[in-house]
């Protein structure tokens, strides 16, 4: 008699492993110009003439992987924000989260700080610090009222945060150069064009260190979604899950965003179609969610990259127009 | 102290501000096996007795001990395993499964990424039988009425095997069928299996048809502490609720009945 988790977990993972996994080979082919597999992988053609190599590895490669770091890390970051406000409407970029860790960002590279000492760039751990602050003020609003956040309170919050962290964002941006205003409007409106692997490395130690503490959490945070008393009462430390899980997602988000600007609605159409595929267990629905996150932004990049080619969309604008109606649809099912 | 007293509170105190104690100077004595109930008007301090007696607040003045042990030497997750609590009502942000909650009754009884086995498949399964609700198993938990989700955290917290198990006015919310259900199984469960029951309530029916042994708790301090019988008396009802009461045994279940007649003037 094993338990409906073991059962679900053996048949739900390895799909969704499997469809990261396709999206993750099939998009770098795919794409404006077509590309031969088997040029970009031969070694006899030297690596100046390879053009097919170019493009796999240097153009598509980076992007691809930054997608599929980046929709894994929100998705699952929505996951632990909606468990730990016990509010299904929860994301990261609805509260205000990834805008902080957007402003965090800007700010160091407004202050030159994109190179750190040791090579490492610093906007990762400004876009953490940002992302936090953020995170910091919506868990002391939720903090306040026991039962978790109202959707009205959350709602309003995620408003007020939105704009406040965009008028300091575009404040900042009034105060830089020219030249990289450009670059800095196209980064928020995501843009996953990461230009190599470098900040794909600097990013994902945070995200795994993330992931990692997810992991740790996951069968707490089923018992953190039916209140903080329930949760104590069958042997939850609160206030240490409730402090790993704030950090975490804010951890993961500042991470994601640094890479890709902040992308919208991941953290909610992600999770919502899993839970509505496997359930509610956080066990199941966290790798799910990340797996599923990580398939669903390469394929929109994909239709960003492709959709009005040679013309390139910002994948915000992919991730917004199918999330903003989902959003809704959520807000109006939940009310 | 009695020797056999398993859950022992002495001259509690507790406030969430100074200056307006929740409760104060609030003995209970709870032994093995006992059915007690805490009886008294809204806002008497019932729930925050309650949490006391878990551990899930701290008194600000006076000691808990279990087993002979204080509370507060106690792990979250070790008095997890000892003492459950039944809230007066459960809001699920997400659509868990019945199983699934009766499940969650096992976290404090598994290791950090273990994942629940045969034996705690059995247990939930076991405890769904004790209240009756096998047939729900399946069910979403949030489509469920009143009555049957109070006897699925009922049966999550019997999951937990502990050897207490609290219930905040648990049939509050519920119908007079599902109040009488509920008040019938608490009886069952201490009767049959053994578990000692703390029952807060301002349900005078419950707590003369059921319970065995009453604090009468009113404006945060013990009116009156003892069995039923010696307990709930017109003097003592008019104490607690400020209403005339008469008191008198039914004539077939033999259980008090309690008619309030006016309020006092």
């Amino acid at each position: 008699m094993t338990s409906p988790l073991t059962r679900r977990l053996w048949t739900v993972l390895p799909l969704v492993v499997a469809a990261a996994v396709a999206a993750l080979l099939l998009a770098p082919i795919v794409g404006s110009t077509p590309i031969s597999l088997a040029r970009a992988f031969d070694r006899g053609i030297p690596w100046a003439d390879n053009v097919d190599a170019q493009i796999f590895f240097v153009a598509r490669l980076p992007r691809v992987l930054a997608a599929g770091l980046v929709g894994g890390a929100l998705a699952a970051s929505g996951v632990v924000l909606q468990a730990l406000l016990r509010n299904p409407l929860a994301t990261p970029f609805t509260l205000g989260v990834s805008a902080g860790a957007a402003l965090g960002a800007m700010l160091a590279i407004a202050a030159g700080l994109d190179m750190g000492a040791l090579g490492v760039s610093s906007v990762p751990l400004a876009s953490f610090a940002g992302s936090m602050v953020a995170t910091a003020l919506v868990y002391a609003l939720a903090r306040s009222q026991s039962r978790g956040l109202s959707t009205n309170v959350l709602l309003l919050a995620g408003v007020t945060l939105n704009s406040f962290f965009s008028a300091l964002i575009l404040f900042v941006q009034y105060l830089s150069d020219f030249t990289q205003t450009f670059r800095t409007v196209r980064w928020l409106m995501g843009d996953l064009d990461v230009g190599g692997y470098a900040p794909i490395v600097a990013a994902l130690p945070l995200i795994v260190a993330a992931l990692a503490s997810f992991a740790v959490l996951a069968r707490s945070l089923n018992l953190l979604s039916l209140g903080a008393d329930a949760a104590a009462a069958r042997g939850v430390d609160v206030v240490r899950a409730e402090r790993l899980a704030f950090l975490s997602a804010s951890l993961a988000t500042g991470a994601a965003v640094s890479l890709a600007g902040p992308i919208g609605f991941i953290g909610i159409v992600v999770p919502h179609i899993v839970r509505l595929l496997v359930g509610a267990d956080h066990r199941l629905v966290l790798p799910a969610s990340l797996f599923g996150g990580a398939a669903f932004l390469i394929v929109c990049d994909l239709v960003a990259r492709t959709a009005l080619a040679p013309l390139e969309l910002p994948v915000g604008v992919v991730t917004a127009m199918i999330g903003g109606p989902f959003f809704l649809w959520q807000l109006v099912r939940h009310s | 102290m009695r020797a056999s007293a398993l859950l022992h509170a002495a001259d509690l105190g507790f406030a969430y501000d100074t200056t307006r104690p929740v409760l104060s100077g609030v003995s209970v004595e709870v032994s093995r096996g006992a059915l007690v109930g805490v009886l008294g008007p809204n806002g008497s301090g019932k729930t925050t007795l309650l949490a006391l007696l878990a551990g899930m607040r701290r008194p600000t003045s006076g000691r808990i001990t279990f087993d002979g042990r204080p509370l507060a030497a106690f792990t979250r997750r070790q008095l997890a395993t000892r003492i459950a609590i039944v809230p007066q009502e459960t809001h699920l942000a997400f659509d868990y499964t019945v199983l699934e909650m009766v499940l969650m009754g096992r976290h404090p009884h598994l290791g950090l990424f273990e994942v629940e086995g045969p034996a705690d498949m059995a247990a939930a399964r076991e405890a769904l039988a004790a209240v009756g609700a096998s047939h729900l198993e399946d069910r979403d938990f949030m489509t469920l009425s009143g009555g049957e989700k109070q006897r699925v955290v009922i049966a999550s917290a019997l999951a937990q095997a502990t050897d207490v198990l609290l219930l905040d006015e648990p049939t509050s919310s519920l119908d007079l069928g599902a109040q009488l259900e509920i008040a019938q199984l608490l009886r069952t469960l201490n009767e049959t299996r053994g578990v000692t029951i703390v029952v807060s309530t301002h349900d005078l029916a419950l707590a003369s048809g059921v319970c065995r042994e009453l604090v009468l708790l009113r404006r945060g301090g013990v009116v009156a502490a003892g069995a039923t019988a010696d307990v709930l008396t017109g003097p003592n009802v008019r104490a607690l609720y400020d209403v005339d009461a008469d008191v008198h045994r039914h004539p077939e279940t033999g259980h008090l009945v309690v008619v309030p007649l006016h309020r006092a003037s």
